[in-house]
């Protein structure tokens, strides 16, 4: 006689977890599934979400970065219980949610400065800490408070490993004072402080910053980039994120329809492109090290999307590709390499 | 209310700011046309019924299916599947294996023996329907189900036209057919068998008909005038075919000849094998490429053993041997004879030339109109006598099982309002969701389930069916990868895309509606909708 062993996870064989998981191929990259249980659809199907940023907001139509907030906060709000205050640098994201007297944010929001979203939010945490309250904090700021003027306050945030999650909305300028560069600005982008004029026209290449690599470099508990274009991937890692303390930190590409010179409709696209054509990597890093690359699902040259978007017109001026096109080639497939973005996904 | 220091007004939200009033463009939910749906015969609502099976409501899906077609489990075995030909889903993998679901959906309904719902009010109303074919069994499930009471008159003795005597069982299980008929009879159908009409304004004043629809098929083999000597055995492949039906099989020899390229060639070669037939040639005139058969069948043909001898037009038979002609195509891909001769030896020739109506009936009728052999209708099936329908083989149509089933459906909606003294006017059709209006980004990656084939030696001896149905999680995986074109199916992306929170979810089953007080007007949702649902209209400013 055999004693049978008895456990109540229920298992999925592994042929039978794959059927399950094609069964529902309708709803694997949508926002949501009305095949699958209430519980397994994300937060952003749900008619209970917060909606932390509502309605009545002044960001442009089809602003990128109001979506990527209200999909990271919504995240973070349910994973946190509703228990989160968010510190915000200055930028559109803080301009177009607050103009006093009214506010578009369902969650305590504090504002100072341009440069010290990452200190002030270092505040609130020891403030909780001092009361005894369990209450999350989240700095989210622009690439521009992010990557140039708040990056002290950012990396002492990070070195301190105090327990913040900062959330950098990248749509690669300062694009709340008018488009002007930053250092997460692409190369050969059209700003209004790199025109499209001279022999270079737009940004240079070889300079600014990627500061995710920067973040993985002070070995924080956790760091990794999303976009708008995978709703399923960004709540994921926001759900990690608050699940662990200390520093952490998520930069989110957001396309910016008025600064990128781009249609209103074309927002998510952009961002899909923006990963697909490998310029945007999509990974996670714990500890030091990366753990996870999101692999190019359709690969595309990075000629479409450079064309979508008017930032980039000088490079095919007169219906030919500007050389420099092919430089931003070399850049995607050099990202393609490092985080090994072909292949199939090993991670689920 | 008490402010701090420096604090002047109160905390207001923004909800305050009604941001709709910056949109130049407005979107709007709407339905558009799958091209499965477009590309039906029978008018189905493909996606519609698909997305109830998906969801694993296999009695909605074939209680809507039935809607407009009463023969799932007939059509999932013969229909061509032009909706198959259309899918959208080819642009990203294969196209849903539509016609593999549908016969699931029929099979599932006849072993668990659901039935159709009888109309409630019934409208006293007579319709002759002359002929038990798929078009005339159409007709008379349609006029039922809208109250009225049909009567089938069927010349043969058992229903079904050339489902059952020509479409041979390997392709078409005769307990199949039988079972969706049955049902159809069950709502009240009569059908007289053996009673021919041979006189139709006779026949509708005898019987007090107050309408007639004609679906007599197309029965005459055409002939070719081929010469024969006197020992010859030349026979016609509806007469071979039908005579599988009854209780002597036709003696065919070991060496079969079939001259024709059309789908009935085929199936009297695979007959003539199962009958034991050592060898069955098709002779046919023309190329693979020219050949009206479907390629799918010629697949299975030669699977099966039957050879073709492309290019060859008979001469002359013989008893035991016939000769035939080798021909070239012209530059209009006409053949041409080349006067080059061969002797092939057979012990029989069936001629499958294709069918002529016989329209004898119709004599006496006035304001026919018979073009090409057929006879003329309008686009509300009418003939050019008022109160008189035709459809099926007998009209100008594709002669396939579909259509006649299409046609049935819309002549009875028709005559319904024919006998009410109106007109009827068909719901207008919905722009087509056409491959470029879909976001295909959004459909995972999954290949088509392909149906599985009776092992090789069983085909060539025995009647039995030689594509099997699919088992239910493969019907289910299978519905599951239909995109719902043109139809929203609650996947949640506008509610999600939208940067305003303009979209309202209304919950499951009811849909969304867009919150016009915030909605900008930046077309992200449209853009985003897999399923192109969503369309931007001009604001008028
Ligand atoms: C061998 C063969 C294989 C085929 N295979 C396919 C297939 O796989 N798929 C497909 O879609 N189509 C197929 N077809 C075509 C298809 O069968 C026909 O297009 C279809 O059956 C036509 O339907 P119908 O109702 O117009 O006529 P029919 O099916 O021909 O039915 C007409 C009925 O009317 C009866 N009738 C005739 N005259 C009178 C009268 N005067 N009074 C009373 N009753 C009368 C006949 O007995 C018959 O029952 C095939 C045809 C053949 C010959
Ligand atoms: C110290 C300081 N310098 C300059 C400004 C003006 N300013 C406000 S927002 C902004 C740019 C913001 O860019 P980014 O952080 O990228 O956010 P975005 O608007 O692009 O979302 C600037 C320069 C300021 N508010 N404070
Ligand atoms: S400028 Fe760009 S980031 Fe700012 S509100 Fe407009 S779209 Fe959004
Ligand atoms: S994907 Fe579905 S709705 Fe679209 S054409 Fe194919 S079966 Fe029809
Ligand atoms: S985006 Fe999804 S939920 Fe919205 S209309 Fe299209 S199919 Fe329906
Ligand atoms: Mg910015």
């Amino acid at each position: 006689m055999t004693d049978v062993q008895m456990t109540d996870v229920p298992a999925l064989a592994p042929d039978e977890a794959q059927q399950k998981l094609k069964f529902y191929q309708k709803g694997t990259f949508t926002v949501g599934n009305r095949l699958i249980s209430e519980g397994e659809r994300s937060v952003q199907a749900s008619q209970a979400r917060s909606n932390a940023l509502t309605s009545g907001h002044r960001a442009c139509q089809g602003c990128g970065e109001a979506l990527g907030a209200r999909y990271a906060i919504d995240a973070a709000m349910r994973a946190s219980g509703n228990d989160l205050i968010a510190v915000n640098a200055t930028g559109c994201l803080e301009v177009f949610t607050t103009p006093y007297p009214e506010t578009s944010w369902q969650l305590p929001w504090l504002h100072s400065l341009f440069g010290n979203a990452a200190a002030v939010a270092t505040g609130v945490a020891a403030a909780m800490r001092v009361k005894g309250k369990k209450t999350r904090v989240i700095a989210q700021g622009g690439d521009g408070g992010t990557t140039d003027i708040g990056f002290q306050c950012l990396s002492g945030m990070f070195e301190r490993n105090d327990d913040v999650l900062y959330i950098c909305y990248d749509n690669e300028g300062y694009m709340n004072t008018g488009v002007q560069r930053s250092s997460a600005t692409p190369p050969a982008a059209r700003t209004a402080t790199t025109p499209a004029l001279g022999p270079e026209p737009g940004n240079v290449f070889g300079t600014g910053k990627f500061v995710p690599k920067i973040a993985v470099a002070h070995n924080i508990p956790y760091v990794a980039t999303a976009t708008v274009a995978d709703l399923h991937d960004l709540e994921r890692k926001v759900v990690k994120a608050m699940a662990i303390h200390g520093a952490r930190y998520i930069q989110i590409n957001v396309p910016c329809p008025l600064g990128w010179g781009a249609p209103s409709c074309d927002t998510i696209k952009l961002a899909r492109f923006a990963v697909e054509c490998g310029l945007y990597p999509i990974f996670e890093a714990e500890h030091g090290r990366v753990t996870h690359a999101r692999k190019i699902r359709k690969q595309i040259p990075v000629r479409e999307y450079l064309k979508l978007q008017k930032r980039y017109a000088h490079l095919f001026r007169g219906g030919v590709d500007d050389p420099r096109v092919a430089r931003i080639q070399a850049i995607c497939d050099a990202h393609i390499a490092e985080y090994g973005l072909l292949g199939d996904d090993e991670e689920v | 209310m008490d402010h701090d220091f420096a604090v002047t007004l109160d905390v207001g939200s923004s909800l305050a700011n009604h941001t709709g009033s910056w949109r130049t463009f407005r979107p709007e939910y709407v339905h558009r046309l799958p091209p499965c749906n477009h590309a039906c015969p029978a008018g189905e609502d493909i996606q519609g019924w698909l997305s109830l099976a998906e969801a694993g409501d296999y009695e909605g899906a074939w209680r809507a299916l039935t809607r407009n077609n009463p023969l799932p489990a007939v059509m999932g075995r013969v229909c061509y599947h032009p909706c198959e030909t259309a899918c959208n889903r080819a642009g990203i993998d294969a196209s849903v294996g539509i016609n593999s679901v549908e016969r699931f959906l029929g099979d599932m309904a006849i072993a668990k023996g659901w039935a159709f719902a009888p109309p409630t009010a019934k409208s006293g109303k007579k319709v002759l329907v002359v002929g038990a074919g798929p078009a005339g069994l159409s007709a008379a499930y349609h006029l039922a189900m809208l109250g009225h009471s049909p009567t089938i008159k069927e010349a043969g003795p058992a229903p079904g036209g050339m489902m059952r005597f020509g479409i041979p069982k390997y392709r078409l299980p005769r307990e199949t057919l039988d079972a969706e008929v049955a049902r159809i009879v069950a709502l009240g159908v009569a059908i007289e068998y053996d009673c021919k009409v041979s006189d139709l304004r006779a026949t509708m004043r005898e019987g007090g008909f107050d309408a007639a629809f004609l679906a007599v098929g197309a029965h005459i083999a055409k002939r070719a005038y081929i010469p024969a000597g006197e020992a010859a055995k030349v026979l016609d492949a509806v007469q071979v075919l039908a005579s599988m039906e009854g209780e002597d099989r036709p003696l065919l020899g070991r060496r079969v000849v079939v001259y024709g390229g059309g789908n009935t060639a085929l199936d009297v070669a695979r007959t003539a094998k199962r009958l034991g037939a050592e060898e069955a040639i098709i002779v046919y005139r023309r190329t693979r490429e020219k050949m009206p058969a479907h390629d799918f069948e010629l697949e299975e043909a030669l699977e099966e053993g039957v050879m073709m001898k492309w290019l060859s037009t008979i001469k002359n038979v013989e008893a035991g041997s016939l000769t035939v002609e080798k021909m070239v195509l012209d530059e209009k891909g006409f053949p041409q004879p080349t006067g080059e001769l061969e002797t092939l030896e057979a012990d029989s020739v069936v001629l499958a030339l294709g069918q002529d109506v016989d329209l004898s009936l119709l004599n006496g009728v006035e304001g026919l109109k018979i073009e090409k052999g057929v006879v003329q209708v309008g686009a509300n099936m009418m003939t050019g006598a008022a109160g008189v329908f035709a459809g099926g083989d007998m009209a100008p149509s594709e002669r396939t099982v579909t259509v006649a089933v299409g046609h049935g459906k819309k002549a009875a909606r028709n005559i319904d309002a024919f006998l009410r003294g109106e007109v009827y006017a068909p719901a207008p059709k919905h722009e087509l969701a056409s491959f470029e209006k879909l976001n295909a980004w959004y459909y995972g990656e999954a290949p088509k389930t392909v149906r599985p084939t009776l092992e090789l030696a069983r085909r060539s001896s025995t009647f039995e069916e030689v594509v099997a149905g699919l088992d239910e999680s493969n019907a289910l995986y299978e519905a599951r990868r239909c995109l719902s074109c043109g139809n929203c199916f609650e996947c949640d992306n506008c509610y999600g895309v939208c940067p305003d929170n303009a979209v309202i979810k209304l919950g499951p089953g009811n849909g969304f509606k867009f919150n016009y007080d915030f909605c900008k007007g930046c077309g992200v949702c449209a853009s985003e909708c897999p399923c192109g649902a969503i369309r931007m209209e001009p604001e008028e400013i």
